[in-house]
């Protein structure tokens, strides 16, 4: 039996403002295996953001557990979540997040940076990981001379720069075409089948969300569906 | 990783050139303010210690005359009551080094073609150890000139100018009020006195002479003054009440009468116008400390600007993996690096600026490695102190919160 990369028991999730408490999350249970690429589906509002964030460690659960590789994260300080957001997730944003100022290369080198890994090190594994996402020639380039496909892959290849055992998407396909989303989620596809990453993405799309082996539906702050992806976008966005 | 922080510091304050420039600047003028003015300060520091210094030091002036006298008051040197004799005796006190009798006068001086009226101080060899004077060729004149009274003269710097020129005074003979004297050498350089005379117009010449010959007094054997240095700082109080008791002792003044003579203390006179300067220096040192200052919270003003700005690069960073402490000292850095390098223009300008005045005004401007040395770390200071408050506030930011900002 292999050990879950995500483990999540009775998760709660609440936002304190002005008009009171706020609940997000509801008593979430949920694991993930290793190899896994689960896509999660919901509505505006149901909470999976915030769950995405949770699971990437930007964000701590009100109660409930969170293990990620077999480490309680709920139990962490600050630096150590910094360290499991460094070694052990990559995150890929909506919105890219590239550092404009700063060429391809020194980008993906970026969470090296903070493993104190030198400099003629990081950039042959920068070099190297944008080979791998097909930008191997454009590493001088900077973020606003190549497309919004290509700025995705840069941000895949950062996330994936220091291997880590989970790679955690936003609705990565959500400010580009459907053509480059399909080529994004083809990569997204290899890095799974081929290198055994473990992937979650959020997605709205349910083309998108085809591409992975199982889906969870959020609704209202609670899981309404868990279960192979074709059962659930043969049946439609209700089920 | 030190290395890597400073590389990303550099990058960031590269992307932002004119803004760092403009901070840096506050620091450049601030650090230059300072070195100037501490150059200028402890300047004016030292022209007024190096005249003191050519006054020679722990001294006393002892005038003649009484500036109270009864009923009727007279200036000093109103009656000439001090002698030779005086001067001798108080030469045998304890803890006088030298005393030295002034009986000065103005005559005019030819040599050749050439003829300059200056002040002829008749006095003894000991006011070359008094005033802390040497000369710059030449011997000075002996006991047996004063007991001879011999016509032999030392000249001042600016009287062997302006009779000789470039020529060598030694063993020529000048006249002074038509008398043959022998220059037998000539005084060093001293410059001018605190009061703005100048020390090298003046020629010196045997007590005796001056009294008997040159200016002949009609109170044989009186001086205008006497000149006395007590032998160390410490003992200047117990040396002027015995010069005091001394002399009513020898002029015969009795209990409750006033003094026919003056004993002034030059030392303490001259010190008050040490601690004028050196107040006048710290002034400047601290008008200039504000600039620094101001140049410290502009340096705050654009780190809090741009922590503000870069709230979504803090974000990216934090959430691949950058602690708190690495986001911490990114900004300190930049802050650190803005005030060193500075800091380093502001020093080049400031020591350059203060030899710039100092050719340019003729004043004496003393640039000190403390001074450099301090300016340095102060800066630096400056800049870790006003770049810890912004720097704590971006690493203090949690990440999501980071990454929504627009």
């Amino acid at each position: 039996m292999t050990k879950a990369v995500i483990k999540i028991e009775r998760l709660c999730k609440d936002y304190i403002t002005d008009a009171g408490t706020v609940p997000v999350l509801h008593d979430i249970s949920f694991a993930v295996a290793p190899g896994e690429f689960v896509a999660t589906m919901g509505p505006s509002g149901s909470g999976k953001s915030t769950f995405m964030n949770i699971l990437g460690c930007l964000d701590v659960a009100t109660s409930g557990s969170y293990f990620l590789n077999d480490r309680d994260v709920g139990h962490q300080s600050r630096d150590e979540l910094a360290r499991l957001r460094n070694e052990v997730i990559g995150f890929v944003f909506q919105g890219f997040n590239l550092l404009p100022r700063a060429n391809l290369e020194d980008n993906v080198a970026l969470p090296l940076i903070y493993r104190g890994i030198s400099r003629s090190e990081r950039l042959a594994q920068a070099k190297t990981m944008l080979e791998k996402v097909g930008l191997g020639k454009y590493h001088r380039s900077h973020p606003n001379q190549i497309s919004g496909g290509q700025q995705q892959r840069v941000a895949i290849a950062r996330a994936l720069v220091n291997h880590p055992k989970l790679l955690l998407a936003d609705e990565p396909t959500g400010n580009l075409d459907t053509h480059t989303s399909r080529e994004i989620m083809a990569l997204f596809n290899e890095l799974n089948k081929r290198d055994g990453i473990t992937i979650v993405l959020i997605t709205h799309e349910p083309d998108i969300a085809a591409y992975a082996q199982r889906l969870v539906r959020l609704a209202d702050g609670r899981v309404v569906y868990d279960g192979p992806v074709e059962q659930a976008i043969q049946a439609g966005p209700a089920a | 990783m030190m290395l890597a922080m400073l590389s990303e510091a550099w990058m960031a304050m590269w992307a932002n050139r004119l803004r760092t420039i403009l901070t840096m600047l506050g620091m450049v003028i601030g650090v230059a303010a300072v070195i100037l003015m501490l150059a200028v300060g402890q300047g004016a520091q030292q022209q007024v210690q190096d005249s003191i210094a050519s006054m020679g030091s722990n001294l006393f002036i002892i005038l003649s005359g009484s500036t109270t006298s009864g009923g009727m008051r007279m200036g000093g040197g109103a009656s000439p009551t001090l002698t030779v004799e005086d001067a001798q005796a108080m030469e045998e006190l304890p803890l006088v080094a030298a005393v030295a009798p002034s009986s000065p006068g103005t005559a005019q001086l030819v040599y050749g073609p050439n003829n300059w009226s200056t002040q002829v101080i008749g006095t003894t060899p000991s006011y070359l150890a008094v005033r802390d004077w040497r000369l710059s060729s030449g011997m000075p004149f002996t006991e047996s000139d004063i007991r001879a009274a011999t016509r032999v003269a030392l000249l001042g710097q600016t009287v062997a100018q302006n009779l000789f020129g470039d020529d060598n005074p030694v063993n020529k003979t000048i006249r002074i009020k038509n008398s043959p004297y022998l220059v037998l050498g000539v005084l060093a350089p001293k410059g001018q006195s605190l009061d703005g005379r100048d020390q090298d117009d003046t020629v010196l010449v045997p007590v005796t002479t001056a009294q008997r010959k040159l200016f002949g007094s009609q109170f044989a054997g009186t001086v205008r003054f006497i000149m006395a240095q007590a032998e160390s700082a410490d003992s200047m109080p117990q040396v002027e009440k015995s010069i005091n008791e001394l002399l009513r002792q020898r002029h015969r003044i009795r209990e409750g009468m006033d003094n026919d003579f003056t004993v002034r203390n030059l030392t303490a006179m001259a010190n008050t116008a040490a601690d004028t300067t050196k107040i006048m220096s710290l002034m400047l040192g601290a008008i200039a400390s504000i600039s620094l200052l101001v140049g410290g919270i502009g340096i705050m003003n654009i780190m809090l600007v741009s922590v503000t700005e870069r709230t979504r690069e803090i974000g990216i960073r934090m959430a691949i993996g950058a602690r708190g402490k690495d986001i911490l000292l990114q900004f300190l850095l930049e802050a650190i690096i803005i005030s060193v390098i500075g800091c380093f223009i502001g020093v080049l300008l400031g020591v350059g600026g203060a030899y710039a005045v100092g050719g340019m005004t003729g004043m004496t401007v003393v640039v000190t490695i403390s001074s450099i040395v301090t300016a340095f770390i102060v800066a630096a200071g400056v800049g870790i102190f006003f770049g810890w408050y912004p720097a704590r506030k971006a690493s203090m930011m949690r990440p999501i919160e980071a990454l929504r900002f627009q």
